[in-house]
């Protein structure tokens, strides 16, 4: 009988080997003629185990990694396909305390299914929200995503119920849903992980918000930097057109839903939802004042439904288990799951899915295991590049949209990059101007100009100390400028991570308290 | 200023075809050029700008707006090193500054962050650019070398992936 290994394809295993340990497991497995079937998965998130190979054994898989292809030829020694020991052994995969302690409802699947393979899609709960959504008037539909309470992942935290009524409720002939999967923010990569783990999950999620707010058309807008990624989600959507779920009628229903991947050309501010339109209308990718809301004059100037990849994905788990089942995890005004990204100088590095209300140093400390190097903690940035650095003594709050805002923070897209006590964070501050002014689109003054003189402003800083207690009033005065003069968050929120560093890490920046509190 | 030559121009020719109907169509366009020739002749943006209804300063707009287009040929190989936080967090400025040392880049040094992407042409097989995250921020530092992405990079790993490169090239 066949013996089933998988080895995942994802780019994180890719990245660190994954095709060549495939490789090897196949041709170690001829040559002792052995029948292995070799799937390629997507990734189980953790990440620092990648590449991590599993053996399908009694019903149960068991985990290696991380894996080398020189390590090949001792797993068949050791006996891995009989689910043997050996010294890269975990156990049981789901029995791993980093797996066992999440609440995963986006990421059920990812990493056990093959990612492209319908039928494991189907076996897993896949295609069981849209048949529900068939069965509801549209407006239900749009109900069950209001009582689910399920608010935007892409940063803003906005209602995605309301959001979908506002499409619903406009009147034209065409209408659109848009994905965001430009997922710009360094230290994420769930976007990623759903589009190459379980792309048929985005693809559900569009289907139903197209049939509950009359749009026949879906774009996913995909950055250039992941090419993998678009080329599943090419090979998926042809896979669901081909089997019906997209075309002119969804599984048989007479309703039309159509979807068209699109790629970025590696641009941060592409990711801003109204830069995107730009871009996807083969435009620069330009930020477009609002109002109009896009909500109601969106792609090609028509209503249009924009959602990040995670806030989509959630939505065939609510048509499936219904609204309270998804609103009985978190706390607040922030409800569900959020899949959290650990990386950074972080040991066990991966995807955390959690309800919120989880803390930072329980991800931090009990998923994460403290920074990489073994050095003492020293900050964590969480929400990306325009998110603010928090040290320790703000670790214990919540990840929560409200709690974070009150400490100064922002949960972003769920990314958490920690930093050892190696870090100068007035290097980190010259970094955050200087990416603002490398990707400004340019339209105002504050951000484009202002982030130069910001950087300027900290290398002075950095070349001479003496100069730190003025210039950093200067730098107050100028970030003050950006908040109140941007258009867009790129340009209003930069200084989140600036000031955040200015004022939690005062020593790097050459100022002692007496000179930080006058500046 | 490089003229496209007559093959050139009809890879350029199929792809206004495939793509002058497609709401949007010019990004994809331009995307299919640069997949065909590896990178987009300037003398093409004529019949583009024609097939699109567009002026050519908008169509030169469009590709000069985005990092990852080009307008010149690519050299041998491109390396594109992640310069972003997390990467950061796990060395990546070391692994920066061996590149910069191995094949004669300045990305290291703080006008390395210049705003101009396109940097000045150099004459060597190499093309060195930074990117900000690669999606690979747990396994950092991270890059992409001619299109294969590579985690865990140290500056001997680097070293010995520019060479391996350079072998090849020899052989
Ligand atoms: C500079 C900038 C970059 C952004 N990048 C992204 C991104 O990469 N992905 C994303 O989903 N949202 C991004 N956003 C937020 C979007 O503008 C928008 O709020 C989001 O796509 C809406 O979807 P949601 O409601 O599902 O979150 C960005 C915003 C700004 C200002
Ligand atoms: S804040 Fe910056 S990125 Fe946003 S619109 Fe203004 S210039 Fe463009
Ligand atoms: S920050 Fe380097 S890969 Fe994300």
């Amino acid at each position: 009988m066949s013996i089933t290994v998988f080895v995942p394809r994802d780019s994180a295993a890719l990245a660190a080997g994954a095709d060549e340990v495939a490789a090897a497991i196949s041709a170690e497995a001829q040559s002792r003629k052995l029948d292995v079937t070799l799937i390629r998965n997507g990734s189980r998130g953790l990440l620092w185990l990648e590449p991590m190979v599993e053996v399908e054994h009694q019903g149960k898989r068991i985990a290696y990694g991380p894996v080398t292809p020189e390590d090949v030829k001792s797993l068949f020694d050791a006996d891995f396909l009989q689910g043997k020991t050996h010294a890269l052994c975990h156990g049981v995969t789901e029995e791993i305390a980093y797996l066992k302690n999440q609440e995963r409802l986006t990421f059920a699947r990812i990493g056990i299914i093959d990612p492209l393979s319908l039928k494991d899609y189907e076996a897993h709960e896949g295609l069981v929200g849209l048949k529900a959504a068939l069965k509801l008037k549209p407006t239900d539909i749009v109900q069950q995503v209001l009582d689910s309470g399920l608010r935007g992942r892409g940063g803003a935290g906005f209602p995605a119920g309301i959001k979908w009524r506002t499409v619903a409720a406009a009147s034209s002939a065409q209408k659109y849903i848009v994905i965001n999967a430009d997922e710009g923010d360094s230290g994420t990569f769930a976007d990623r992980m759903v589009m190459e783990g379980d792309p048929f999950m985005l693809i559900e999620g569009m289907v139903i918000a197209g049939i509950s707010v009359g749009a026949t058309e879906g774009y996913v807008y995909i950055r250039s930097e992941y090419p993998d990624a678009v080329s599943i989600m090419n090979q998926a959507v042809t896979i669901a057109t081909t089997a019906g779920i997209l075309g002119s009628s969804v599984l048989g229903s007479g309703k039309t839903f159509n979807i068209h991947i699109r790629m970025g050309a590696g641009s941060y501010v592409c990711g801003e939802e109204t830069a995107m339109l730009e871009s996807l209308e083969g435009k620069r990718g330009v930020v477009r004042a609002k109002p109009p809301l896009p909500a109601l004059q969106g792609l090609f100037g028509k209503p249009s439904v924009i959602n990040n990849v995670l806030t989509m994905a959630a939505i065939p788990f609510i048509l499936s288990r219904g609204a309270k089942a998804y609103a009985d995890y978190g706390m607040g005004r922030s409800l569900g799951t959020l899949p959290f990204q650990l990386a950074g100088n972080i040991r066990f590095g991966g995807l955390v899915e959690k309800a919120f209300g989880v803390t930072a140093r329980q991800l931090i400390e009990d998923f994460g295991g403290g920074t990489a190097t073994g050095r003492p903690f020293k900050a964590v940035q969480i929400g990306g590049p325009l998110g603010a650095y928090l040290p320790d003594a703000l670790l214990d709050t919540p990840m929560d949209y409200e709690a974070l805002a009150a400490k100064g923070g922002v949960l972003g897209h769920g990314g958490l990059v920690v930093f050892d006590d190696s870090a100068d964070m007035m290097e980190q501050a010259r970094y955050a101007m200087a990416f603002c002014a490398i990707e400004s689109c340019g339209k105002c003054t504050p951000c484009r100009i202002g982030s130069t003189r910001g950087m300027e402003v900290i290398q002075k800083m950095q070349a001479n100390p003496s100069l730190a207690p003025a210039q950093t009033h200067l730098l107050r005065d100028l970030c003050g400028t950006m908040v109140n003069g941007s258009l867009c968050a790129m340009g209003s929120m930069t200084p989140y991570p600036v000031l955040s560093a200015l004022d939690h890490f005062p020593e790097d920046f050459h100022l002692t308290k007496a000179t930080h509190q006058a500046a | 200023m490089n003229s496209a030559t007559q093959p050139e121009m009809q890879v350029v020719a199929k792809a206004i075809t495939r793509f002058q109907a497609v709401p949007g169509g010019l990004l994809p366009l331009l995307h299919a050029v640069q997949e065909g020739l590896g990178y987009i002749p300037p003398t093409a943006t004529q019949s583009i700008a024609s097939a699109f209804n567009l002026s050519r300063a908008e169509v030169h707009g469009v590709i000069t707006y985005y990092h990852h287009f080009r307008q010149t040929p690519p050299p041998k190989h491109t390396l594109a090193i992640c310069h972003a936080e997390a990467c950061q967090a796990r060395g990546c400025r070391s692994v920066i500054n061996k590149a910069d040392a191995l094949l004669g880049t300045s990305h290291g040094s703080h006008s390395g962050h210049n705003p101009v992407h396109d940097a000045a042409k150099s004459e060597s097989d190499w093309h060195v650019e930074p990117t900000y995250c690669l999606g690979l921020c747990a396994t950092g530092p991270a890059l992409m070398l001619d299109g294969q992405l590579h985690a865990h990079v140290t500056p001997a790993k680097l070293e010995a992936l520019i060479a391996r490169a350079n072998t090849k090239d020899a052989s």
